[in-house]
């Protein structure tokens, strides 16, 4: 009885041991682990490849404008994509607090930058937003409150880039919702984007991580960068690459190597919801795997890239 | 004497999943397919076995994927196993069967989910698609005496018939195990959200856990519910 006893009064001290109302602690580094998308966050997506996205007209038109040779001016080189990258860049997350020396509250969170994405601070301290003509930066401004276990966060203020890698147009008008959740080692966040520019309806993402121990983030800072001359128009042209309206070569190339009609190709809200598969009754899938077919480390010929050859 | 803090844990896990459900999950919800799209609106090539951590005999097993011989076997639902099923173009209406089991409906291939609260065990039963579910609820802590009013609904699911993780015929086997944490959360419009982490234990065809999000917008009514059979294409 007093064993009993005694366990039961361990077990409530342990309970009491932290603060009633403490967060989840999400500082640490976060190994990348979503089996989704692979393609998207490693080579990149097809040109031309909107599927489930829900681009307005707006958005469709300056998507197809799209030249990946622009990418090469040195006006660009050095630009990072929207903080919407999170859920769809390939990297593990760095993720700090910095605390309040009088308080011990947190006064932000970090999701530390990538080679590409700059660092995202979380502010928890209840300041606004800044006003509206206030500049606009890469990482965006951020705020952050807790909604039981989950960080619920509001960006404004972000540059305009793209949300797929191929040319997918964010605005500079954009927000994004993100909510971050935490199971054990597992780490989701689901992102909403919204734009009145060029989406018609929210754009959703979600990807988890897993807490990696060993995992080397480098410092959690964006990297730095510096444009350097890629082409021979040097510093005389005066075109930046771009495809006018119905000349992008690339409109039918996911219909020639998938069989994916091109009203689906070309995104739209309702591409994302089940019944525009009524839309897809003549779809065959061809008939093997002739590129990027996921199946490399086994040991065995595979076809891992572009190639379609066997490696 | 128990003290309060400790009885009330103890009564918190004693109590019908229902009753100290801290969000609520029903209703009807539809999947918005903005990731994987060419994976999973419609059936890829044979041998695209792309974002899938599968072993050598998983590829093996892929390779020979023959949709016509699943169609003769009767066997048209094997993409649509518990591992898989949340990852098809769906829509879900999830209401209390009972005080104890939250059930899961699926529109596309017809397929019924139960999650078991409390001390439910498994019956001594075949695997099926569905396999044997066992949810319980994780909650923040709240001052002593609170109810919660968050939370996370985190199933885990065994006894699964070994099926298809996607419809061209990549593989789980019979001995997979199926994690999942069901998060709930409200947009600024009201919008409703579940967001489903997901994660895949098999040895035999998988090197390393799958782990997938999936995310469901809830609807205001069924008028959209469309039930369809399974389909080995």
């Amino acid at each position: 009885m007093r064993l009993i006893k005694g366990s039961a009064v361990l077990l409530v001290v342990l309970f009491l041991a932290v603060p009633a109302f403490a967060q989840l602690d999400l500082n640490g580094t976060w190994g990348a682990r979503s089996n989704q998308d692979d393609m998207e966050r490693g080579p990149g997506p097809d040109p031309v490849d909107y599927l489930g996205l829900p681009l307005n007209g707006e958005g469709r038109a300056r998507a197809l404008s799209f030249n990946y040779s622009m990418l090469s001016l040195q006006e660009y080189q050095c630009i990072y994509w929207s903080p919407f990258y999170i859920v769809s860049g390939p990297f593990g997350l760095r993720i700090s607090s910095e605390l309040d020396p009088v308080t011990a509250n947190v006064i932000d969170w970090k999701i530390g930058g990538w080679v590409d994405r700059d660092v995202t601070t979380i502010w928890m301290d209840g300041r606004p937003h800044p006003s509206a003509s206030a500049p606009h930066t890469f990482g965006g401004f951020t705020t952050g409150v807790w909604e039981g276990d989950t960080l619920t966060t509001y960006t404004t203020h972000m540059k305009a880039s793209m949300i797929r890698r191929n040319g997918a147009p964010v605005s500079d008008r954009a927000t994004m919702t993100m909510h971050i959740s935490r199971h054990g080692d597992l780490l989701t966040i689901r992102a909403l984007l919204e734009d009145p520019v060029y989406l018609s309806e929210a754009y959703v993402r979600s990807r988890t991580w897993q807490l990696d121990a060993r995992g080397n983030l480098g410092n959690g800072v964006s990297s730095p960068c510096e444009p350097i001359s890629e082409l021979p128009r040097a510093d005389t042209a005066v075109v930046i690459p771009h495809y006018l309206p119905g000349k992008n070569p690339f409109v039918n190339e996911l219909t020639e190597k998938h069989n994916i009609p091109v009203d689906a190709v070309l995104g739209g809200a309702e591409t994302m919801y089940p019944e525009f598969r009524k839309k897809l009754t003549g779809y065959v899938p061809p008939a093997i795997c002739t590129r990027y077919c996921g199946c490399g480390n086994l040991g065995v010929p595979c076809i891992i890239d572009g190639s379609g050859i066997p490696k | 004497m128990i003290p309060g803090a400790l009885l009330a844990i103890i009564l918190f896990q004693a109590t019908a999943g229902k009753t100290i459900a801290p969000i609520d999950l029903t209703g009807y919800w539809v999947s918005v397919i903005t990731q994987d799209w060419r994976w999973r609106m419609v059936t890829p090539a044979k041998g695209d076995y792309q974002s899938i951590p599968i072993t050598l005999e998983a590829k093996k097993a892929g390779d020979a994927w023959d949709p016509a011989k699943d169609e003769a076997a009767g066997e048209q639902c094997k993409a649509y196993g518990a591992p898989a099923l949340m990852a098809i173009p769906t829509r879900l209406h999830i209401t209390w069967e009972d005080d104890n089991t939250l059930r899961v409906d699926t529109d596309a291939g017809l397929q019924t989910r139960r999650f078991h609260f409390g001390n439910w065990e498994a019956l001594n039963s075949s695997p099926t698609w569905q396999g044997s579910s066992v949810a319980e609820w994780q909650v923040p802590r709240t001052a002593q005496g609170t109810a919660p009013k968050s939370g996370a609904l985190k199933v885990m699911t065994t006894n699964i018939r070994s099926g298809y993780l996607r419809k061209n015929g990549v593989p789980y086997s019979a001995q997979a195990k199926l994690t999942e944490y069901w998060d709930l959360s409200t947009e600024s419009n009201a919008d409703r959200w579940i967001t489903i982490t997901s994660s895949v234990e098999d040895s035999q065809y998988l090197r390393q856990p799958y782990i997938t999000t999936l995310q469901f917008k809830k609807e205001a009514d069924g008028t959209k519910w469309d039930p369809t059979p399974c389909s080995a294409r």
